[in-house]
């Protein structure tokens, strides 16, 4: 092994190639996929989110101009994004955290 | 002692050396290992039957989530499946896109694979600084779709992102960062005496048995035998001419080497898939529904994975088979573990990169009564 060596004590002068998490929190990128949020001004409660869902974690209800949304079973494809047409969907850069329950969010047209 | 010859060891399904769980039974006479019974079925997940209940445009990201690892090529090998049922075209640039992706995806389960084997050989440091490169690679499939490991970049007809200049670049110029790393360490692959030691002679395959057990992957080309699926062109791999890494040792050694010089194999097809891909639309929208069948096969990072899909003009699938390679792998594995000695089963068990959860796919066989 004495190839290694000298990446051996490379590594004994450099920083850590890890990040110590719960004390520190790696930046995430602007790419990373994370929970979703709507903007009910603009949704039109047309359930194209809902029919394209893989995993089917949004519900729409039309009638009562609401939106159900399971950040536990959603598995961040984005595909609501992408065919939403009132572009009232956006992404945050973070998933959801642990929880005891599955819990499910609600978003709600202000009459 | 007792009056019986030979004792059986129970192995797995909860082993420290298993990555998933298997069980295996080793029939042996004191360390020499005489029989070898596998035992399948610790992680049945139904995937095939929820395939012909989900619409089959979502199917592709069930199908993704057969294999963490290899994720990008099930989607890609299930939508060339429907592809060919519906008849849709792909654009010649989503071609060249499925073609870095797959290599991407290759990359980063060969060094995960790299990593594992030398610490299931007691190589620790190696296993450190192979995973510490392979976090670059990650970090691309980040920046490119948002998520380390699931790119789900895939769709009928196409693909749903594209690399733009920013993106090709920042891939050029990290990519030649860890293929810098992985060059250093190739007198570490090549020459090391503990590695060789550890390797060398042990769950030797025969170049004829390979090919007569159906070994696939990386586990067929270390006995010799010159075989790879994208030979056979799918999507943009006929136009990037390459010849697959054969070795000739028969053993764990001569495996590992065949996976290491693919690393290298995949940086160059990356290279020169971004510098020769031409400009235009990647998806093309499919209005069809699956009608018929079709087959599509693809070289994953383990070997051949097969998708067999039937559709009946609905939107959903009546029928969605999936072969994995390690269930191709696991007649060689039986027959490679014959005749080693018991220290050695780690070695050879992760020789052939099982995958457990791809392979796990319930037959029932009924039996009518008369």
């Amino acid at each position: 092994m004495p190839e290694m060596v000298k990446e051996v004590l490379k590594n004994l002068f450099s920083k850590p190639a890890t990040v110590n998490y719960p004390f520190e929190k790696p930046e995430p990128l602007p790419t990373t996929r994370g929970t979703l949020t709507w903007d009910m001004n603009r949704c039109d409660e047309c359930q194209d989110c809902e029919r394209v869902c893989p995993p089917m974690a949004i519900k729409v209800f039309p009638e009562e101009k609401k939106v159900e949304y399971s950040p536990f079973k959603c598995i961040y494809c984005l595909l609501c994004i992408d065919n939403c047409m009132q572009q009232a969907i956006t992404h945050a850069t973070i998933m959801a955290a642990p929880d005891y329950k599955k819990r499910v969010e609600l978003f709600e047209k202000k009459q | 002692m007792s009056q019986n010859k030979y004792t059986v060891i129970p192995f797995g399904p909860q082993h420290p050396v298993l990555p998933e769980p298997v069980h295996l039974r080793f029939v042996v006479d004191e360390d020499k290992i005489v029989d070898v019974v596998p035992n399948l079925g610790y992680v049945h997940r139904g995937i095939e039957r929820g395939c012909e209940i989900n619409d089959y445009k979502r199917n592709i990201y069930l199908c993704e989530r057969v294999c963490g690892i290899c994720n990008y090529i099930h989607g890609m090998t299930y939508s060339e499946a429907i592809e060919k049922v519906t008849g849709a075209e792909v654009p010649a640039r989503a071609k060249y896109l499925r073609v870095i992706w797959s290599e991407l995806g290759r990359l980063q389960s060969h060094l995960l694979w790299l990593g594992l084997f030398a610490d299931a050989i007691g190589f620790e440091s190696l296993f450190m600084q192979v995973w510490r490169d392979r976090e670059v690679i990650l970090t691309l499939n980040e920046k490119t779709n948002g998520h380390r490991i699931h790119l789900e970049t895939n769709a009928i007809g196409g693909c749903r992102k594209d690399i733009d200049e920013s993106l090709a670049k920042a891939y050029v110029e990290d990519l030649a960062v860890v293929r810098g790393k992985m060059e250093n360490l190739r007198s570490v692959f090549y020459k090391d005496s503990a590695l060789r030691a550890k390797t060398e002679g042990k769950g030797i395959l025969p170049k004829g048995k390979a090919a007569f057990l159906g070994a696939v992957g990386p586990t067929i080309r270390g006995s010799g035998v010159k075989t790879d699926t994208r030979m056979t062109g799918y999507e943009a791999y006929g136009a990037l001419d390459f010849e697959p890494i054969v070795h000739e040792g028969e053993d764990a050694y001569s495996r590992m080497l065949v996976r290491y010089d693919e690393v290298f194999q995949s940086f160059d097809l990356i290279d020169r898939a971004l510098k020769e891909m031409p400009e235009g639309p990647v998806l093309n929208r499919n209005t069809k529904f699956p009608e018929g069948a079709g087959i599509a096969r693809s070289e994953q990072p383990r070997g051949e994975l097969f998708y067999y899909v039937e559709g009946n003009g609905t939107n959903k699938l009546s029928r969605c088979k999936i072969r994995t390679p390690t269930a191709a792998n696991i007649p060689p594995l039986v027959s490679m573990l014959i005749g080693n000695e018991v220290p050695d089963i780690p070695t050879i068990i992760h020789s052939i990169d099982p995958c457990i959860s791809c392979t796990e796919r319930f037959v029932q066989v009924r039996k009518e009564e008369n």
